[in-house]
């Protein structure tokens, strides 16, 4: 990886500002930046915005953030978004039995509106607005364009380097560059290290007609719906699924703790599948089942990785990229929180500029954080009160054990609409431990006592991943692999062949494969790596030992869904 | 910096689009004409002096109105100003020399242009003495199998990278003064590595997406007398080459017969070799 480039710095073209990355955070910088006049480039390695990224995705607008998208954008609900989400439920399922808790309550706190949204359509709306923006100031938006490194000058970061273009020089760098960012690593502030620091997100986008959804979910053309499952679906990993309702289509997916999957070597795609194929989802899906994409992505979790001070010198980091991505409970809130931190990374440039002291930046983007709340959605502190007991594993074992018991379940019983309320408080949603029996054993013990079987019948058979595989498209940067493999052996990174999104056990055609090697006389197992079919998911970047970078500009897989 | 590209519509020879009568003669009629593919490099180069200096990008052809087409796509991608279609009966059936002189005299028509450019070659006429020639028409110094370009408009020079003699492992760079008449050559590599260049890329883009849709009114059509030329000197009249025939490429027969041989078995090798060796003299 080229972490860092000394070149002749004073040379280089310059920019007032660089974004680095073209998702919510990034287009929101953008914006922020442009609207106040300063001239900003923004680099984008996908083909066209969106083309890498991947979300559930349920975008919020909270009352109480110093921006929303649609502040920024106002059109975006009519032109870039898929339905409103108007109804929220939690199904929890054991065997074939369900308790359905409705999460009104969590759903609409601090909600002006939940939009879902498919994100090559919203990312590359975002952008053709963030280009028409910045071309005012000077900038504009370049896609295909992958920045490799930071560039420095006597150690201290003034730019970025890239792969396509020559080194470019800037006043603030915003690097919105996501799960996997290069450029928080380069600058020490994040690393890939604990796979208890992440989830991983799968997820199928289905075919539809609307009059379909509208059938199937009792949705009017403007009415939505979104539902979270959770419960004895999973082979016991920690971790749920949900299903949202777009215009055409549904996105199903699963969002599992990484250290999870890869301590039960869970296989994703199966996991995927086991929800795609339960009885309960009959009633949803359509007769013929069509898949129109199969994706994957990293996704951290603010409560362990949000960066308290998530800047450095001129760099500055937003959304996922400082890892302020929120799961609360089963609501995911990673889009809404980038938007907010871009708008406040470049407010904070703007008002640095202002006081013509531009390099601290870093330090009133901090302060906004804080101030504005932000870092208390992130990393509440009545969740770091409540982990340190909840989540250790005596506590746990002893809790999830008593919640199996029959007193435990005499409890749930007598609480079911309290329990239900669990799910459905803010307040408590932020206190929930990171545990197996906050994510299985509960709503487990909840469908087994109060649940109603499931009667719908369900004949969808999902496409298998050679498939899946097949039906991507990529372009290969042959012969240029964007990941190298460190260690082969498969103490060091075996647990890739069965995370990996796109391996799996006895598969042939996925990126990593398990296999055995003899040197005299001794067997040894190894494993081997082909990036070719890479959905750049980020996942072994932390689960092996891997030199992990994104492709080059417009190189890998091109999303269409998002 | 005003800058001409010539171009030039072909027959399109892709699978399928291609149509043959029975004599295996080209069916122009049946055949869609598309741009050379060559002058993809020429548009290349040209954009490239466009992004980097600034000016104006015509690109002229000379042939029927259906050319009109070539010339749109042309726009496209070079994303040009102006266009000239050089169309008229007169002109009909000219080899390169005729047309040379046309289009030196069409050129000459708009100014002098810092830069001409040129494809190498054409699809179906494969002689590569267009560009060449026209060049001498308009006495200009003349750069062949350009793979790189740099131009100082300024000192009024151009300095480019060529391959010598067309081969790969050979190049040199060399240097004339402006006007000059470039050919690109099919290994033509465009250079943005600034994010300036690319995103002026990006702006004439956008802005030549916008006046593609009414792209007749940026063009122009010339017949021979409105570039003053004496019927006599173009067309067929003026064209010094007569093809004799045309020899119709034998069509491969339809039928083969394969020997499975086993590499190991060095008698049934021998055999091979002896069957072959009648045709290793190139026959
Ligand atoms: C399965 C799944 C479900 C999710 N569900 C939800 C949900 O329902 N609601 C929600 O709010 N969030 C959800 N999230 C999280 C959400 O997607 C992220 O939090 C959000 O996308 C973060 O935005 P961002 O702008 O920080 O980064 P991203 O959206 O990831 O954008 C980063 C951009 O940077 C570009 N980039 C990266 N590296 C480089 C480089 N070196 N050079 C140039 N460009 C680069 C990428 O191509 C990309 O366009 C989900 C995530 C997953 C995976
Ligand atoms: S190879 Fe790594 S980054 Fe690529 S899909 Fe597999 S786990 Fe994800």
């Amino acid at each position: 990886m080229t972490d860092a480039v000394d070149v002749d710095a004073a040379d280089a073209e310059h920019f007032e500002a660089v974004v680095v990355g073209a998702g919510p955070g990034g287009a929101a910088a953008a914006a922020v930046l442009a609207n106040n006049g300063v001239e900003t480039l923004v680099l984008e390695r996908g083909v066209e915005a969106g083309s890498k990224n991947v979300s559930g995705g349920l975008i919020y607008a909270e009352r109480s953030a110093p921006y929303t998208i649609d502040d920024l954008f106002p059109d975006f609900r009519e032109e870039a978004s898929e339905r409103p989400v108007t109804r929220n439920y939690m199904d929890n399922i054991a065997g074939d039995r369900v308790h359905t808790v409705d999460l009104k309550d969590v759903h609409e706190h601090d909600t002006l509106w939940c939009d879902s949204v498919l994100r090559r359509p919203m990312d590359s709306w975002l952008a053709d607005r963030v280009h028409e923006l910045t071309a005012e100031t000077g900038g504009g938006v370049l896609t295909g364009v992958r920045v490799n490194g930071l560039l420095r000058e006597d150690g201290e970061i003034v730019g970025v380097t890239c792969d396509e273009l020559d080194p470019i020089r800037a006043d603030v760098v915003v690097a919105a560059d996501g799960v996997n960012s290069e450029l928080a690593r380069a600058a020490g502030l994040m690393d890939w290290e604990e796979p208890n620091e992440w989830f991983q997100g799968v997820k199928a986008v289905v075919d539809v007609e609307p009059d379909v959804i509208a059938d199937r979910f009792d949705v009017a053309e403007d009415e939505g719906v979104a539902r979270l499952f959770g419960g004895d679906l999973f082979d016991g990993v920690r971790g749920g699924g949900f299903l949202y309702t777009n215009r055409d289509s549904l996105s199903i997916g699963t969002v599992f703790h990484l250290d999870s999957l890869a301590a039960e070597r869970a296989e994703p795609h199966e996991l995927l599948d086991n929800l795609l194929t339960h009885p309960h989802l009959g009633q949803w899906l359509p007769d013929e089942y069509s898949e129109r994409e199969y994706s994957a992505k990293l996704v951290p979790d603010s409560k362990k990785v949000a960066h308290g001070s998530p800047f450095r010198d001129r760099l500055l980091l937003v959304g996922d990229a400082a890892g302020q991505m929120q799961a609360q409970g089963p609501i995911i809130k990673g889009m809404n929180h980038a938007v907010t931190a871009g708008g406040l990374a470049a407010e904070a440039y703007i008002e640095a500029r202002s006081r013509n002291a531009p390099y601290s930046a870093g330090d009133l983007y901090a302060d906004k954080l804080r101030d504005e709340g932000v870092m208390d959605k992130l990393r509440p502190t009545r969740y770091e009160l409540s982990r340190r007991v909840s989540e250790s594993d005596a506590v746990s074992g002893a809790l999830d054990g008593l919640v199996r018991s029959s007193v435990g379940r005499l409890g749930l019983r007598a609480a079911g609409g309290l329990t239900g309320r669990v799910f459905n408080s803010p307040f408590a949603l932020g206190m929930l431990p990171d545990t197996h029996t906050s994510y299985v054993t509960v709503p487990t013990v909840l469908a087994e006592e109060l649940g109603e079987p499931a009667t719908a019948e369900n004949d969808a058979t999902p496409p298998t991943l050679e498939e899946r595989i097949g039906e991507l498209t990529y372009d290969t940067d042959v012969g240029n692999p964007h990941i190298e493999l460190v260690d082969e052996s498969y103490e060091a990174s075996g647990t890739a062949v069965t995370a990996c999104p796109v391996s799996a056990r006895d598969f042939g055609g996925g990126c990593y494969r398990e296999e055995t090697v003899r040197t005299d006389g001794s067997e040894e197992r190894v494993v081997s790596l082909d990036t070719q079919p890479c959905v750049e998911c980020g996942t072994c970047a932390i689960v092996a030992d891997t030199e992990w970078t994104h492709p080059r500009g417009g190189k890998g897989v091109e999303f269409d869904q998002g | 910096m005003h800058t001409v590209v010539l171009t030039k519509g072909v027959p399109d020879f892709r699978e399928g689009m291609v149509s043959f009568d029975e004599d295996g003669h080209l069916e122009r009629g049946n055949t869609p004409t598309t741009m050379n593919p060559n002058d993809e490099h020429a548009l290349r180069a040209a954009l490239q002096t466009r992004v980097r200096h600034g000016g104006q990008v015509d690109v002229m052809s000379m042939g029927p109105p259906g050319y009109k087409d070539v010339l749109r796509e042309a726009m496209e991608s070079v994303y040009a100003d102006d266009l000239y279609l050089i169309s008229d009966k007169q002109f009909a059936a000219a080899d390169t020399w005729a047309t040379a002189i046309t289009l030196a005299t069409a050129i000459q028509h708009l100014g002098e242009p810092s830069l001409v450019f040129a494809g190498f070659k054409t699809a179906d006429g494969e002689t590569g003495h267009t560009g060449p020639q026209t060049c001498w028409g308009l006495d200009m110094p003349i750069i062949t199998h350009v793979i790189a370009l740099d131009v100082d408009p300024e000192a009024k020079r151009v300095r480019a990278k060529r391959l010598v003699e067309g081969d790969v492992s050979e190049i040199e760079t060399v240097e004339a003064p402006l006007p000059a008449f470039i050919v690109a050559d099919p290994e033509f590599e465009p250079s943005y590595r600034t994010a300036r260049h690319r995103l002026e890329r990006k702006r004439l883009r956008a802005e030549a997406r916008e006046r593609a849709g009414s792209f007749e009114d940026q063009l122009t059509m010339w017949d021979h007398e409105e570039l003053n030329l004496d019927p006599d000197y173009v067309g067929l009249d003026g064209s010094p080459t007569i093809v004799s025939s045309v020899d119709p490429i034998p069509k491969a027969p339809s039928e083969r017969e394969a020997t499975v041989v086993d590499p190991e078995d060095a008698d049934a090798m021998a055999g091979l070799v002896d069957e072959l060796a009648p045709y290793a003299g190139g026959d």
